[in-house]
């Protein structure tokens, strides 16, 4: 970390909307974990819990963008303190948006937990989820040590996950061609694993902000990207 | 903890490449007698665009200003070395015409200081020295400073009272209209809006916008915003040396070296 401000309460004011981004981050990364978790284990309670504690997600994503607004104007940050700013900005609206997503999740558990399970589906879809909570962390990770290459790491693999959701597609259709009862719980999976995939987009261009806060330029070759629509 | 990582010492001199360049600073040294303040400058000064100067006090911002114009010559006991080149001729030499010089780089100080004359005689005074121009195109050349300094419409019904009579902002617009009257081409400001409110400084910063499509503009100054919003060009300067020199929006976006990072984000210590 550079050196201190001439005006230590910069400083503060600085540290305190990164902190509050660290707090939104582990928050982000519970919820997203425990959507899967309700998925698979069918569990309600936990499904209620995730939508219930989304609140709080939304709060500190205005409380981070009050206080970057406030330190914008009064303080004028330029070069590694204008982009800390403004990387924690765009971070908290990435988590915020990862915080619906994974309440939309939670919503679909409720629904899917009174049909009959079907569960290598829920398998599938329970290692997707894994897949993505684990990029989400350590991309929150290389957010926590402004580690550049550790960002870089999971920019290049996001082709992973949209493996994952190719495969669980094709599943799905196989399910609700073989037997249309599961129709209404395979919508919702299908579904679910959209919200999934999103989330990692998300991490990725959680890993994109990063590496503009830590160098100063911005990601522009394409990444790795299957696409389910273009075979 | 005392110890100085490498890269504190660290040097970025970009080239232009965008633009033609106007003036070249070329490994310009400067004494005070022997106080040794201008350390191997190298800089390149673009044409028709806004130069800014930034750097703590003492750091050689102004002394760089004052040898463009051999403003130093006046003194005894202060030296130049190096090379300046002004359109490819060198300004350092001997033998060079300090007066036509200074005709082709006009200079804007820190205080307004218009002569205890009228406004109308503050503009004219420096074009009579130069040039005999009759009543109708010296009254034009009045009006024209005074529209490009953003002066005119303010002072257009009174150009027979006094210069010391306007207000500091108002004076310090008429020490442009003054500079730019003689039809300079290179124009310096030592800090022109240190001393003037925030409403006279926005006219000012409005004025230099203005007058950089015509001139070729260095600007030295405390104000890291003010130079961040006029110039095209920033460098930044400490203990007499040039230690950072590129385009004003990387200098402020994603600064080369450390030294000048920790001076625009205020950590400097």
């Amino acid at each position: 970390m550079p050196t201190e401000h001439t005006v230590r309460v910069y400083d503060e004011e600085l540290d305190s909307v990164t902190a509050e981004l660290s707090r939104m981050g582990g928050l982000a990364e519970a919820e997203v974990a425990d959507s899967i978790r309700a998925i698979s284990r069918r569990d309600v309670k936990l499904a209620a819990a995730v939508i219930d504690r989304d609140a709080r997600l939304d709060e500190i994503e205005l409380e981070i963008e009050r206080r970057s607004v406030v330190l914008i104007a009064l303080r004028q940050p330029v070069a590694d303190d204008l982009r800390r700013i403004v990387a924690a900005l765009k971070i908290s609206m990435n988590l915020e948006r990862c915080g619906d997503l994974a309440k939309n999740i939670a919503k679909r558990a409720l629904v899917i937990a009174e049909s009959d399970p079907i569960t290598p589906l829920t398998r599938s879809i329970e290692r997707m989820g894994e897949l993505v909570a684990a990029r989400l962390k350590e991309v929150l990770d290389a957010y926590a040590a402004r580690d550049d290459e550790r960002a870089r790491a999971v920019w290049r693999r996001d082709e992973e996950v949209d493996e994952h959701y190719d495969s669980i597609f094709r599943e799905l259709l196989t399910y609700m061609m073989g037997d249309p009862r599961t129709i209404t719980s395979c919508a919702h999976l299908l579904f679910v694993a959209k919200n999934l995939e999103r989330i990692g987009d998300h991490a990725t261009n959680i890993a994109e902000i990063i590496h503009y806060e830590v160098s100063g330029e911005q990601l522009t070759d394409t990444r790795p990207k299957l696409d389910l629509l273009e075979r | 903890m005392n110890t100085l990582a490498p890269e504190a010492f660290d040097v970025s001199v970009a080239r232009i490449t965008d633009a033609t360049v106007k003036l070249d600073v070329q490994e310009l040294d400067f004494f005070y007698g022997k106080n040794h303040a201008l350390k191997g400058v190298s800089m390149p000064i673009a044409e028709k665009s806004v130069t800014a100067l930034i750097g703590p006090s003492g750091c050689g911002k102004s002394t760089l200003l004052r040898v463009l114009n051999r403003m130093y010559a006046l003194y005894p006991g202060q030296r130049a070395t190096g090379r300046i080149m002004l359109d490819g001729e060198d300004i350092l030499r001997p033998g060079v015409n300090l007066s036509m010089l200074r005709a082709k780089v006009g200079m804007v100080f820190q205080k307004p200081t218009p002569f205890p004359m009228s406004i109308y005689d503050n503009v004219a005074f420096g074009v009579r020295l130069y040039e005999s121009l009759g009543k109708a195109d010296m009254d034009n050349r009045v009006e024209d400073s005074l529209q490009r300094a953003a002066l005119w419409d303010e002072v257009k019904d009174k150009l027979h009272s006094p210069g010391l009579g306007l207000s500091g902002g108002q004076q310090q617009r008429l020490c442009v209209a003054r500079g730019i009257a003689v039809r300079p081409e290179v124009l310096l400001l030592d800090e022109p809006t240190s001393a003037l409110d925030p409403i006279s400084s926005a006219k000012l910063e409005e004025t230099v916008t203005q007058l950089k499509n015509d001139y070729t503009i260095v600007i030295v100054t405390h104000n890291l915003g003010q130079a961040a919003r006029v110039s095209k060009y920033t460098g930044f300067m400490y203990l007499g040396e040039l230690v950072e020199f590129g385009d004003t929006a990387s200098m402020f976006t994603r600064p080369a070296t450390k030294r000048a990072s920790d001076y625009v984000t205020g950590r400097f210590g």
